[in-house]
């Protein structure tokens, strides 16, 4: 017999509709649902996933047969967090080329290199973030300058994606990774001013390309071209990685000059130009961990940068600025830092969540909680944001992900061994 | 025998200088005829300490969770800080008059921070290329070096490591060298001068380093050594100069207390006068070694030339061996989460902390190598914290505070001063918002030798670098 019920809808988003039997769903009870949306928080709420979707959100949903009950018991439910910016699944291991994808290196400035073809969603790397609560990130470029006369990267760095963290490239959510600032110029021929007039040199080859300079003075490769004019027609995400407060400035004339559709990186002293970015719409995603001089592009650095920029009303995301991807779970500490420095909770858990879907074009997929859309939510033993709670279940689209990693079968094997010990 | 005795007496001196409050040292001058002798100079009379403890009134903290690193809680009570020191832990505490009182309801109270691997200094910010000074990596031994000649006090990391609760933290060389060199251990107090940092009668401490970073630095230019049997080799060869070395030593010592007046002391030699030093005891050894293997060679080594490793720092497989550093008394310490970012990191789990903790006699330390980590060590261990917990471990707070204060006091050879709130000891404590193992966390008062550092309602209680003074960007930064 298949329960039929009819749901009152309470909060004015949800309507009556019966509820089927659905192989693989699952009913998650008595939640305190953050949505990361208007709809705000609901409290004592059960989710209903199924068909990848959450089928239902309200009170007193009954479960259809076959469906694996959750008891939540108050414990919050979240969006699947954003990982920010990484190497997720082209680099395995650091400093093992082998296994690192993420840079080219051949010297010449090419936009059209997109590290996603060597993505891989068998690295271990994926799960260790997916347990930690991590549902998506975007699989980022990187440039590196050459080093002993061999050639190196440019500022142009190359293109990556949004990935899910179960292992599936979010179609047309490519990005272009630009570096600018004080650690770029290694890759601009020695001068930050350089970076501004290659990327006026490039831009005009594809602008102006009856007036290309001979071959061997051109920037771009004929697909090059056609790459980088994609994103100058607004088809895709331009990411300016960018922290002194005159390199902001620099990128957000170019954005409004050539009408890009931008975001900053990094942006340590992104507070200080907040009106103007607040202004061009221009989102930053931000480590906020940063609070030391560590550069002369970051002396402004301050642990109050994320609470400063959301008051200015800029839209703000995090990631860790290191790209490498195997401690991607501590951008949910780093959220939970910014509140202790100012930052609204709702607006920390937003810069995890529907922030981040929003500026990377995913927020079809991720970053809400709301009925019909892909279930993509993170059930918590406590406060997201506490370091001391950890991720119980996590739902890609629907799909309940395992909780093992390879880390946790490191530690079940090496715990017995410890409890053995112990019982010596 | 005079000078031995002279050098003795001057440390003494030093000692009590040290630990009386009084502005009232011994001249500055006087150790300098230390080093003057022939025979080995103790690590301590040379580059002495210039810090003095501050006078400062009486200090009592009210009704706050106290956390005495000892392994004990204790709700409501007092804490008081009398004459730079620790005086007593309890409730209901009579204080001198004339006491500063702290309310410390729905506060929690702890000894000073102890950060056991820190580059603050020697990698300091910011981290241009004329500030590089960590690695002397020029040689893969180079126990000549000494890691607080290579301090730069300036670093504005200090200020914002005494803003997370750290009170003393070892600065150590890099780990490009099998055998780095000296390490110093500071009070993290504003000062022009390391001297007036470096912490009264702590012993040094001598970096060596395992695995990738030694073989792949010298590896890379074709020379030794480039493989990990390259690495052991190396410190072997090193070890056997330094038994000579001593042994030579002591024939010169014991031929002259025999009145031969023709005995020559073995020519000098400062690679092999730290070496000795800790064969003899004096310099503790601190081993950056990731996996489990390299860390039981390393034992075996340290059996087969008599010395003691103080701790493994990253020990990113230490949970593999528990029971083995356990047993041979070896500190771990260790993050509580990086892994991966090389070959030797990739077995690195989040419950390492908590593993090497519930060993019988195990001794865990959080540790940061890390300008940021130095920050918020109590959010490392309480990430460790939560790990453990779900592995089925059971940790208070009351235990995964000593990761912080207590074991990384013994590892340094300092339990005797610092780690706990015990009476008599310095006066080094941190008044936390709440709990400190909480992202949400934050230090609202900082005291070292009873003298208060930090306030975090008052940030002009702390001296802001030379360096950051008249950047503009930073008003917003160091109101």
């Amino acid at each position: 017999m298949k329960p039929i019920k009819t749901l009152l809808c309470v909060l004015g988003v949800l309507t009556s509709l019966p509820v089927l039997a659905a192989p693989g769903a699952v009913l998650i009870k008595n939640a305190t649902v953050h949505t990361a949306s208007s709809a705000g928080v609901l409290e004592h709420t059960d989710v209903l996933i199924s068909d990848g979707k959450i089928a239902e959100l309200g009170h007193d949903i009954e479960a259809p047969a076959g469906a694996e009950v959750i008891d939540a018991d108050g414990k919050p439910v979240t969006p699947g967090l954003f990982g920010g910016f990484s190497h997720l699944g082209i680099e395995e291991i650091g400093l093992e080329p082998t296994v690192d994808d993420y840079s080219l290196k051949l010297g010449s400035m090419r936009p059209e290199f997109d590290v996603t073809p060597a993505f891989n969603p068998e690295s271990v790397v994926l799960g260790v973030a997916r347990v930690g609560g991590i549902t998506f990130a975007v699989i980022s470029a990187t440039a590196e300058p050459g080093g002993k006369g061999a050639p190196g990267g440019t500022i142009i760095a190359g293109q990556g994606s949004v990935a899910q963290l179960d292992g599936v490239i979010v179609p047309k959510s490519r990005a272009l990774f630009v570096d600018v600032g004080g650690d770029a110029s290694a890759l601009s021929g020695g001068s930050r001013a350089a970076e501004y007039m290659l990327l006026d040199q490039a831009i005009s080859e594809v602008r102006s390309p009856k007036s290309l300079l001979p071959n061997d003075q051109r920037l771009l490769t004929p697909a090059g071209r056609q790459t980088l004019q994609e994103y100058l027609d607004g088809h895709g995400l331009v990411v300016f990685d960018a922290d002194r407060a005159s390199d902001i400035r620099q990128v957000i004339a170019l954005v409004k000059r050539e009408k890009l559709h931008a975001v900053i990186k990094g942006g340590s002293e992104a507070w200080r130009v907040a009106p103007e970015l607040a202004a061009a719409h221009i989102p930053v995603v931000l480590n906020p961990l940063q609070d030391l001089p560590e550069t002369f592009d970051i002396v402004g650095a301050t642990l109050e940068n994320a609470a400063k920029l959301h008051r200015a009303g800029v839209k703000i995301a995090f990631s860790l600025d290191d790209p490498q991807p195997h401690n991607i779970r501590k951008v949910r500490q780093t959220a939970g830092i910014a509140v202790a420095h100012g930052l609204p909770w709702e607006a920390a858990l937003a810069a995890l969540t529907s922030n981040p879907a929003e500026i990377f074009g995913v927020a079809n997929r991720n970053g809400t909680i709301a009925r019909g859309h892909p279930a993509d939510l993170v059930l918590w033993s406590g406060d997201p944001l506490e370091v001391t709670s950890l991720a119980q279940r996590v739902f890609i689209e629907g799909q309940s992900q395992s909780m093992q990693s390879r880390q946790t079968l490191l530690r079940d094997r090496y715990l017995e061994k410890l409890r053995a010990h112990a019982a010596r | 025998m005079k000078a031995q005795a002279l050098g003795i007496f001057i440390l003494t001196a030093l000692l009590t200088a040290c630990a009386a409050t009084s502005g009232k040292t011994t001249p500055a001058d006087k150790p300098v005829q230390a080093a003057a002798v022939p025979s080995l100079p103790a690590p301590s009379d040379l580059y002495p300490s210039t810090y003095r403890v501050p006078q400062s009134s009486p200090t009592v903290i009210r009704n706050a969770t106290v956390l005495t690193g000892t392994g004990t809680r204790i709700d409501d009570a007092d804490v008081l800080i009398v004459d730079g020191k620790i005086q007593s832990v309890g409730q209901n505490l009579q204080a001198p008059t004339g006491a500063r009182v702290i309310d410390g309801k729905g506060h929690w109270v702890t000894p000073g921070l102890i950060d056991i691997h820190s580059h603050l200094g020697v990698y300091p910010s910011p981290g241009v290329e004329a500030n590089s000074d960590g690695n002397e990596a020029t040689s893969p031994t180079t126990p000549n070096v000494w890691a607080e000649h290579s301090v730069w006090p300036q670093d504005p990391g200090f200020r914002t490591a005494l803003a997370g609760g750290i009170t003393s933290l070892q600065i150590l060389p890099g780990s490009a060298n099998l055998i780095g060199g000296r390490s110093v251990v500071l009070k993290n107090v504003p000062s022009i001068t390391y001297q007036g940092m470096k912490f009264p009668g702590a012993p040094q401490g001598m970096k060596m380093a395992c695995g990738e970073n030694p073989k792949r630095v010298y590896g890379e230019r074709n020379t030794f050594p480039s493989t990990r049997m390259g690495n052991v080799a190396g410190y072997r060869e090193q070890w056997v100069q330094a038994r000579e070395y001593l042994r030579d030593q002591q024939e010169y010592e014991q031929k002259k207390a025999k009145g031969d007046k023709d005995a020559k002391p073995p020519k000098r030699d400062i690679k092999l006068d730290t070496l000795a030093s800790v064969l003899k005891g004096d310099i503790l050894v601190h081993m950056h070694c990731y996996r489990a293997d390299e860390m039981a060679t390393i034992l075996d080594m340290s059996k087969e030339f008599g010395y003691h490793v103080a701790a493994f720092h990253h020990a990113v497989e230490a949970y593999k061996i528990a029971d083995l550093l356990a047993e041979n008394g070896v500190c771990g310490a260790m993050w509580a989460d990086w892994w991966g970012f090389k070959m030797e990191a990739y077995d690195g789990i989040p419950e390492n902390i908590a593993f090497v903790d519930a060993a019988p006699n195990g001794c865990a330390i959080v540790h940061s190598d890390s300008e940021e980590g130095i920050q918020r060590l109590n959010q490392e261990a309480a990430k460790a914290i939560a790990y453990g917990q779900r592995a089925g471990l059971t940790i208070p707070p009351e235990r995964a505070i000593k990761w912080l204060t207590a074991n990384p006091a013994k590892s340094l050879g300092l339990l005797d001063k610092v780690g706990t709130l015990e009476a008599g000891k310095m006066g080094d404590v941190v008044v936390w918002n709440g709990n400190p193992f909480s992202v949400y966390a934050l230090a609202d008062f900082v005291f070292i030798d009873g003298a208060l550092r930090y306030d975090r309602t008052n940030p002009a209680l702390t001296p802001q670098s030379d360096f950051t003074l008249g950047q503009p960007a930073a008003a917003g930064v160091y109101p």
